[in-house]
């Protein structure tokens, strides 16, 4: 029946391997979770990268068994099978081990869990309610309240002009905020879920009706952070972006004078909340 | 073990067509029945599969328009889950279970029939949504309301055929318990059954658990929006997450038992191209109980980011790596399995290494989804499309072509041609990885799932993605080919057909009679 033939095991290696060098020529475009701007993204981060090569040992070590035994243990070689089974102690062995490193891994995760759920002493807040399809910015502190829409033109969407640099990740009034500020942000929405992200800021958390829910964020360094809406929200649901835009204090506050005069473009909305 | 087929010729004469397949109570034609309407989904189901990788090929809306996009992602979803894996698993459960106990037929002949046929009215049902006024449904398989309380006409049709479809499940499933608890040869004790036998007892409590829990969800869904109840609106003093609660109650086991099936057809072709027996078997039995039982108590891991409390998140963090330890068993096992044996390498052997590989990727990837605080960062993007992908289609897709290939020369009395077999198999494992192992990529790189259209950043890899899925697509054609022309003629199967293979099944002849085991074998 089936012989041994080289360019089986090529291909089976391939197979194998082929992932995993994709894996590492996948460093033209971006392929890996950020690292992102805060304290608590960078663990996350770190959480990541950790159970990621703790998998690759993993499948390293059970892989390599198997491709030995493919190679090597092959009727077409003949090669006898020998006829073991059962064996308690192995059995233990693969059970106990997996365990231990489960809760290696538990410990870090909780630990930025607890980190992650503490949104006591803030010093600012911003309400973000979620519509069909936009924001609204609401800072409680500072009395300034807007929507935010995608900014992207029609045009670019339907292909009929060249698209932007930001295409879909643009939109008219950014969310302003000052860096190494506890930002607490409280979600909620006005008609379906929504779910506000940011990668860079490894925020994540759905916009539910009727219902507020609670994050913080503390940037650490100026610049614009750009995210999506990420819980189906019906037709338009891919156009719903959001861009944050972290700035000194200094400027921060400039930016609430120009808010509160009116000024720049920015609308104050008509939901007034 | 002694199989004495029963060849009183009357019993051979079976009606023709129409009478034949529609008023069908024999295992076999029932199976057959099941493993064709799987087939016809799977090309249904896939062709959706195309019009969405064809939209995401290039950045920019060129083809449909997004809520037609969100009906495909939906109508795929439930077409693929519903319609091809549920229903080829219960094919395989039609013909191999009674022939693997020893048993003449399944217990339950005639609500064999009827769980059959209440399928493709479910279907056409669900699928003449796309016919109607406010298109088909569109908030995702998952349903969440306020969302899919927004659907059209098609609501209605979407809850009835979801229960439709529960029904036509939980009855398949008391049929393979009362089978299975009652049918089994003299001397075939329970931890002497075939772990596929195993697998499926397992499978058929969780349908039988989870399916009405479902019901009742969209149940609640419909009277919320047709007679006033609040369940799930928070103006009237409900809670939409009390659905995803519910509906993930029902969700998880779900994808337990689009998954349990298929360890038993791996733990029955491994042994047999190793030519050693299974390296654990009692232990396999274990896990697979174990992972049943955990699937229960893991639920809120689909909605870490829903918002709730510390203690929450921590319990169901823990216990969702906690169904590493089992599904880790499995996969030493499998490859203890292979240590040392005796291998070849037919079609269903390589799918089924091809399984052992990349569903433990998919498992690698569920483990990282584990992590509360990782998983806020991958929930709802392409990660997680990934991760579900890798189980699903090299996990439960390439474990039912596995057994296909493995069992059709049983089925059919004729070997298929096994170059085409390989060629087949390394054209879908090529393009399945093609397809879904740049997924992660994205997803990590910040891309949400479920959007017809993306950021630049994202397009190198959306084609290739497409590229690939249409590759799969294709190779797919081939499968259907082969299944045709073993059925219609080939090489005679000998009634051991694999010369390392074990059980009750292979001592009947191929094809085995109309009728089998009226007289029950003894096993030893
Ligand atoms: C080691 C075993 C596994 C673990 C730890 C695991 C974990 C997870 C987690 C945490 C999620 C939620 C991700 C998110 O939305 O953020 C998820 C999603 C999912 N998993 Fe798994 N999983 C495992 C195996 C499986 C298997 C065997 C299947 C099916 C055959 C499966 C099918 C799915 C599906 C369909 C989803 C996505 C559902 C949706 O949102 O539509 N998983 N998994
Ligand atoms: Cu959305
Ligand atoms: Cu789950």
């Amino acid at each position: 029946m089936a012989r041994w033939k080289f360019d089986q095991a090529v291909a089976w290696l391939a197979a194998i391997l082929l992932p995993l060098l994709s894996g590492s020529a996948a460093a033209l475009p971006a392929s890996n979770m950020p690292r992102g701007v805060t304290e608590i993204s960078r663990e996350v981060y770190g959480l990541h990268m950790l159970i990621f090569w703790i998998c690759v040992a993993i499948g390293v070590v059970v892989f390599s068994a198997m491709l030995y035994s493919i190679i090597r243990h092959r009727r077409s070689r003949g090669y006898k099978a020998a006829q073991f089974h059962e064996s308690t102690t192995v059995e233990i062995l693969w059970t106990i081990a997996p365990f231990v490193i489960l809760v290696a891994m538990a410990i870090p995760a909780t630990n930025t869990l607890i980190a992650m759920d503490d949104t006591s002493d803030p010093d600012m807040t911003i309400k973000i309610t979620g519509y069909q399809w936009k924001w609204h910015y609401d800072y409680l502190d500072h009395k300034i309240d807007f929507f935010s829409t995608l900014s992207t033109p029609r045009s670019q969407i339907f292909n009929q002009e060249a698209k932007g640099e930001n295409y879909l990740v643009e939109v008219d009034n950014e969310v302003v905020v000052p860096i190494d500020k506890k930002i607490v942000l409280l979600m909620t929405s006005n008609d379906v879920i929504h779910s506000w992200w940011v990668p860079e800021l490894a925020v994540k958390r759905d916009a539910l009706p009727g219902f507020i829910n609670q994050v913080w964020t503390r940037i650490d360094e100026p610049g614009v952070y750009r995210g999506q809406c990420t819980e189906l929200c019906g037709r338009d649901h891919g156009f719903m972006p959001v861009v944050v835009r972290a700035v000194e204090q200094a400027e921060f506050d400039k930016w609430v004078q120009r808010q509160k005069s009116g000024g720049q473009g920015q609308q104050v909305s008509q939901a007034g909340l | 073990m002694s199989a004495v087929p029963h060849d009183d010729h009357h019993h051979e004469q079976h009606p023709y067509w129409i009478k034949r397949w529609l008023f069908t109570t024999n295992h076999k034609d029932i199976g057959t029945l099941y493993l064709w309407f799987a087939m016809i989904m799977f090309f249904v189901g896939g062709a959706m599969a195309m019009i969405i990788r064809t939209e995401l090929f290039q950045p920019g809306l060129q083809f449909v328009d997004p809520q037609f996009f969100n009906s495909m992602t939906t109508l795929h979803a439930l077409v693929m889950i519903f319609g091809v894996i549920m229903p080829a698993f219960t094919g395989l459960a039609n013909w191999l279970v009674p022939m693997m106990v020893g048993a003449p037929d399944m217990a339950l002949p005639r609500m064999n029939n009827w769980s059959f046929w209440i399928l493709p009215f479910a279907f056409a049902m669900l699928l003449s949504t796309l016919f109607m006024e406010g298109g088909a449904p569109a908030g995702g398989w998952t349903m969440y309301p306020p969302l899919s309380l927004q659907t059209g006409a098609a609501f209605p049709f979407l809850i009835f055929s979801i229960h439709f479809l529960g029904l036509a499940s939980i009855m398949g499933a008391i049929n393979v318990i009362a089978t299975i608890l009652n049918m089994r040869a003299p001397g075939m004790s329970l931890m002497k059954m075939p772990l596929f036998v195993w697998t499926w007892l397992i499978t058929a409590y969780l349908i039988i658990a989870v399916m009405p829990v479902l019901a009742g969800a969209v149940t609640m869904m419909l009277t919320d929006k047709f007679f006033g109840t609040s369940f799930f609106n928070a103006a009237g003093g409900g809670d939409p997450v009390l659905f995803q609660h519910i509906f993930w109650f029902f969700g998880h086991p779900e994808v337990y038992i689009l998954i349990l099936p298929s360890f038993g057809v791996i733990s029955s072709i491994v042994p047999t191209f190793s030519r050693k027996p299974l390296f654990g078997y009692s232990s396999m039995v274990y896990a697979t109980a174990s992972i049943a039982f955990l699937s229960f108590i893991v639920w809120a891991h689909h909605m870490f980011t829903v918002g709730m409390p510390l203690g929450g998140l921590l319990f169901f963090m823990f216990a969702t790596m906690l169904i590493a330890v089992p599904t880790g068993v499995k996969v030493f096992n499998w490859v203890a399995t292979m240590w040392r044996g005796s291998l070849t390498f037919e079609t269903p052997m390589l799918f089924a290494i091809a399984f052992i590989v990349l569903f433990s990727i998919g498992g690698f990837s569920g483990l990282m989804l584990a992590i509360v605080p990782a998983d806020f960062q991958y929930q709802d993007t392409y990660f997680v499309v990934a991760h579900f992908h890798y189980v699903l289609v090299p996990g439960s897709v390439f474990a039912i072509l596995a057994a296909v290939y493995y069992w059709l020369p049983k089925w059919t009395g004729h070997m298929y041609n096994e170059s085409l077999g390989k060629w087949h198999f390394w054209l879908s494992a090529i393009f399945v990885n093609l397809t879904f192992f740049p997924m992660h990529f994205v997803g990590l790189a910040g891309m949400p799932r479920r959007i017809p259209d993306y950021a630049l950043q994202f397009a190198d890899y959306k084609m290739l993605i497409s590229v690939g899925a249409f590759g799969f697509g294709l190779a797919q054609l081939l499968f259907l080919y082969i299944v045709v022309q073993t059925i219609r003629g080939g090489e005679r199967a000998t009634s051991q057909v694999w010369d390392g293979a074990r059980g009750l099944e292979w001592t009947l002849p191929s094809p085995p009679p109309y009728h089998t085991f009226e007289t029950a074998p003894v096993v030893k």
